[in-house]
């Protein structure tokens, strides 16, 4: 499964923000803080406060706010439930549209 | 006879004039309409990741909780209608109006009683207008509903839900609105959110099965947090078909009203001409008989 990698969507309520492949996703949830590396048990967490970083197949890091939500992992598929959720570094006008 | 040319004229004007708002709202309903089907689509993922969630959870059997067991004897339902602010659709409001007063009459039927919750004016109007009881109305931008909006009916229902009936509450929630198909059909529909039903929906329409799920926190605490989130994405995507709905069948009764208000005029003036012509032709007539009485004396 090493050699697998994540494949994470981010969606906020009224709309589509981010999905990509990924190497690993870290998350604080209501109970501490979680890392989702390929190969990670099918889950579904409630998120707590706090940033979720995605560490992209390509080297970057994605840095996501997300607010009151959830997560679900199921075969290396990340799924990212926020009720507003926004990109680092999104101008504010994306986040509107 | 002059009478008549004026009455015909006034016709017009105001004809013309009337035309000309069909025509404007037609233009404005047809522009927005694309928007609400965009805001429609950009729902989905949310929607459909939440619903997913929702079903795996409720799916395992040995989790009870309040939101997914039916009361045996339910005794009140809340009913929430989705209709316009503004007419000029139709019979958009009219339609959900009469698909709510069935809801309402089968379960009274039922020996339930109801709680009726009302989004848009027209609503508000119609059960204002016959004396009739409401909990609570929204009203304002129906044909281009906020989150924010959905997320305060779905909290006042799921409060209301999780009361005691005795005291006040609800065992029951349905929801009427207008389902969005496509550009031509709209069809009046009405859901039952709660108790949720989500188990046989989804399964059909995912081939996969649900793994089994490690959950954090417990699972009753997961299923505490995400149903309302549910409740409020029906609500919203409820919302969303309705102004989607609403704008559709706003464009179709005005394209209609204006190609009326084109007849008319075209009726109203060949009658005007008509008129004309005669007026024309008894002037004649007179004059000639002046004439000839005049001649032989």
């Amino acid at each position: 499964m090493a050699e697998h990698e994540l494949e994470v969507e981010i969606v906020a309520e009224d709309r589509f923000v981010w999905s990509g492949p990924a190497q690993s996703v870290s998350a604080r949830t209501a109970e501490g803080e979680i890392g989702i590396l390929p190969g990670h048990t099918p889950m579904l967490a409630v998120l707590g406060d706090g940033d979720v970083v995605v560490q992209q197949t390509n080297g970057q890091t994605l840095t996501a706010h997300a607010e009151g939500g959830f997560f679900s992992v199921d075969n290396d598929r990340v799924v990212i439930v926020a009720g507003a959720a926004s990109l680092e570094g999104e101008s504010a006008g994306q986040g509107a549209a | 006879m002059g009478a008549q040319i004026r009455v015909y004229r006034q016709k017009i004007a105001s004809t013309q004039s009337m035309q000309k708002i069909f025509k404007a709202m037609e233009l404005i309903a047809t522009s927005r309409i694309g928007k609400a089907r965009e805001r429609v689509s950009a729902s989905l993922p949310y929607a459909n990741a939440i619903t997913r969630a929702v079903s795996a959870v409720s799916s395992q059997q040995d989790i009870e909780h309040v939101l997914t067991s039916e009361v045996e004897n339910p005794k009140r339902a809340a009913v929430l209608v989705l209709s316009s602010d503004r007419g000029m659709a139709g019979a958009y409001s009219a339609n959900i109006l009469r698909h709510a007063e069935e809801l309402l009459e089968s379960l009274h039927a039922e020996g339930k009683e109801t709680d009726i919750y009302l989004v848009g004016r027209k609503a508000q109007g119609y059960f204002d207008f016959r004396n009739r009881e409401y909990q609570e109305v929204w009203t304002g931008n129906t044909d281009a509903p906020e989150f924010l909006r959905a997320r305060e009916i779905g909290e006042r229902l799921v409060d209301s839900f999780l009361e005691d009936t005795e005291a006040g509450g609800v065992d029951e929630i349905h929801v009427v609105y207008t389902a969005f198909h496509s550009l031509v059909t709209q069809v009046p529909t009405v859901v039952r959110l709660l108790p949720l039903e989500v188990v046989e929906e989804e399964v059909s329409d995912s081939t996969e099965l649900y793994p089994l799920y490690e959950y954090e926190p417990a699972p009753e605490d997961v299923l505490d947090a995400l149903l309302p989130k549910y409740i409020e994405s029906r609500i919203f995507s409820a919302m969303l078909q309705a102004s989607a709905s609403e704008l559709a069948n706003r464009q179709r009764a005005m394209k209609s009203a204006g190609d009326n208000a084109k007849d008319l005029v075209t009726e109203y003036t060949l009658k005007m001409n008509n008129a004309r012509q005669a007026e024309i032709t008894q002037e004649l007539t007179e004059l000639i008989a002046g004439a000839d009485a005049l001649s032989a004396s």
